[in-house]
């Protein structure tokens, strides 16, 4: 047992103006665990970097000849470029240029001498906004079904949704893809003359992003539905929900107050989790949707063997995935206090 | 909901009383008969333990009382809980949950499970108060602190915002008990409160309940399968076996006496200082399976007793003086042995 060390203010309620001793210890305790967690960051992000620059490396074929296609080229001018790129030193001479100018700022060039910095500042924002689109539908759908049918646990609601998700999870992405392209995007404005799922493109603000969004998260949607379907219906067995009951609480406050919080901890790992595999996941919706986001500069890098932008972005990526974490591991002391950094 | 009658009723009409109840849980292995018509009555003011071993039926009992079985699979076919003369069993939902937690309250065995670990135990007093008497958060508040005070947490105020985990085995227990009484509940129904505590905790958490049950007309039901804990603080107990009361009892008749084999069994199964270095009594044989219950007596199995008639008749409650029964055919031959 242990005692606080100094008055606690009964109510936690108007700023607080002085910070009590352990308030201030916790805060210091969380600062260091974030800059921590930053500097874990570095190594794994260079292990990256390394990773990705040799597969890409290792992949068949030749970047020179890819970018010229059919076009017969004087081998001089090939010799110049190649030696320009670097192309005839062995991977690790190439990689050490590559990563002694990432030190520097610079990102590298595409062959057509595009920074990759400016390829990726234009194109990050579209695939943010896909990713989290697509994170706050799962969210919003897979929490609220999975209520659903916890509630209604083995009854006909249940058993359906239960069938919705395996159908979800047993269609690939390519054919939900597609169809819903053409049932809703193409069908529905042929049927009503409005256009109201935009199919392709940014044209259309935020509701461009609808359609792909829901693509991209379908798959997710269902996971995290049958994960809150289960997460809360375990919840709901715990001793502790049998005590609100006991205490004469109404079932709408046992539900949304004493289990809600409880069976929200494992969700939130998940979804902080899922933000970096959707990122990931762009790269097909944005193909099926023409989206200009680095899903599919990504796409197109890798064919032409555009290696430093496929290393910027993927590395982008990464980092996107260790903040998404991050993220969620300070979320997650909120939501169980049992939880502490060290 | 027909109004419940309000204090002062009749002395002779018990506060509680749990008539021929029957419980049963529907599994796919089929139907476990887990409760087979209890039946006992607790006076205000009043210590009832109820003892019985795991399978027992006891706390199957007291979930029924208060209500939070979960149904499916349990069904209660037959019986009355009659809570200052209303049947519980036949109000309404509603009805019922403004006598969960207010007028009859519980407190359980594990308190570390039995409190929700993401809230403040601050709060989940203040709870009460708050969804029951509609206050305000200050007020709750300060009426939590002051229940702290009196299960004796140490420092209450400061430890208000202090979440379940930051707390002993035995504070814990203090804090699920300050939830229970926190709005003067008339019957108190305690399941093992303090089978997961250590020895020394176990005696401060008993004497507080006897401490608060003295401060008011408080009913308490002691549930335990641990006879030492009944002695001081029970002033009537009931024995269960295989989901039946096998016998009822002043505290201090029974033990000097029992009149059925199973609390004979129980009480020579208790180890003691003068019998040191000799074995321990066991009482031979298994619990009842609950999914196929034997016609007779389900003790009969295991029963020094046995004839034959015992496992084709189950035995009734026989009432023995004014102020005992036993479920035994013979309970005669072993009130006799036990005073021989």
């Amino acid at each position: 047992m242990t005692a606080r060390p100094h008055q606690v203010p009964l109510r936690r309620g108007p700023p607080a103006i002085r910070e009590t001793p352990a308030e201030l210890y916790e805060r210091l305790v969380l600062g260091r665990y974030i800059i921590r967690r930053l500097l874990q960051a570095i190594p794994v992000l260079l292990g990256a970097t390394l990773l990705i620059y040799a597969v890409v490396f290792a992949l068949p074929g030749d970047p020179i000849a890819s970018m010229y296609g059919e076009k017969r080229m004087d081998p001089d001018i090939i010799r110049i470029v190649r030696e320009q790129y670097h192309l005839n030193d062995p991977f690790i001479v190439q990689y050490w240029h590559y990563i002694s100018g990432v030190f520097q700022g610079d990102l590298g060039t595409t062959f057509a001498k595009v920074p990759v910095s400016e390829i990726i500042a234009g194109k990050f924002q579209v695939t943010l906004n896909l990713g989290l689109t697509a994170l706050l539908m799962e969210a919003v759908i897979g929490v609220g079904l999975g209520f659903y049918a916890a509630l209604r646990r083995g009854r006909a609601q249940d058993t359906m949704v239960l069938a919705a998700t395996l159908l979800l999870i047993s269609i690939p992405t390519l054919v939900t893809g597609f169809v819903l392209q053409l049932l809703l995007g193409v069908r529905l404005r042929q049927g009503t003359g409005i256009e109201i799922f935009p199919i392709s493109g940014v044209s259309d603000g935020w509701r461009s992003y609808l359609l792909p969004a829901f693509v991209l998260a379908g798959t997710s949607i269902a996971y995290l539905t049958r994960l809150t379907r289960t997460s809360l219906a375990e919840t709901l067995r715990a001793d502790y929900i049998r005590t609100a009951v006991a205490k004469g609480m109404p079932r709408r406050r046992v539900v949304g107050r004493h289990a809600l919080r409880n069976a929200l901890i494992p969700l939130v790992t998940y979804l902080g989790a899922d933000l970096g595999t959707l990122m990931g996941g762009a790269v097909i919706t944005e193909t099926i949707f023409n989206l200009p986001g680095i899903g599919q500069e990504l796409f197109r890098s890798v064919y032409e063997r555009q290696q430093p932008v496929v290393v910027g972005i993927v590395t982008l990526l990464v980092l996107v995935y260790i903040l998404a974490n991050l993220i969620v591991d300070l979320l997650y002391a909120v939501l169980d206090p049992r939880i502490r950094y060290e | 909901m027909p109004p419940l009658p309000a204090w002062g009723a009749p002395e002779s009409e018990p506060l509680l009383a749990v008539e021929d109840l029957h419980v049963e849980f529907v599994t796919r292995q089929g139907t476990v008969k887990a409760v087979n018509g209890v039946g006992y009555a607790l006076h205000p003011g009043e210590t009832l333990a109820v003892l019985g071993e795991s399978g027992s039926g006891k706390s199957v009992t007291a979930q029924a009382i208060m209500g939070i079985l979960d149904t499916p699979p349990a069904r209660v076919p037959k019986g009355r809980i009659r809570f200052r003369g209303t049947d519980l069993l036949g109000l309404s939902e509603d009805a019922r949950s403004q006598v969960r937690g207010s007028r009859i309250a519980m407190i359980f065995q594990d308190a570390l499970s039995a409190l929700n670990p993401v809230f403040t135990v601050g709060s989940q007093i203040a709870e009460m108060f708050r969804v029951h008497r509609g206050m305000s958060r200050r007020d709750a508040e300060r009426r939590a602190v002051e229940l702290m005070d009196r299960v004796r947490i140490p420092g209450a105020r400061q430890r208000l915002h202090d979440y379940p985990h930051q707390f002993s085995g035995g504070m814990r227990q203090r804090i699920m008990i300050a939830m229970a009484i926190a709005l003067d509940p008339e019957v108190l129904i305690a399941d093992e409160p303090t089978t997961a505590l250590d020895v020394t905790v176990q005696a401060q958490i008993m004497e507080l309940l006897a401490e608060l049950k003295r401060e008011s007309d408080m009913g308490l039901i002691l549930i335990t399968h641990d006879l030492g804990v009944v002695a001081d603080v029970a002033d009537k107990i009931v024995v269960m076996y295989g989901g039946r009361v096998v016998e009822n009892a002043p505290v201090h008749d029974l033990y000097r006496a029992p009149a059925h084999p199973y609390t004979r069994g129980l009480l020579d199964s208790i180890p003691r200082i003068d019998r040191k270095g000799r074995e321990l009594h066991a009482i031979a044989g298994m619990p009842p399976n609950l999914l196929d219950m034997p016609p007779g007596c389900a003790f009969a199995p295991r029963c020094p007793y046995r004839q034959d008639d015992c496992v084709t008749a189950a035995p009734p409650l026989h009432r023995i003086g004014s102020t005992r029964g036993s479920a035994c055919h013979y309970w005669r031959e072993v009130l006799d042995g036990s005073h021989g």
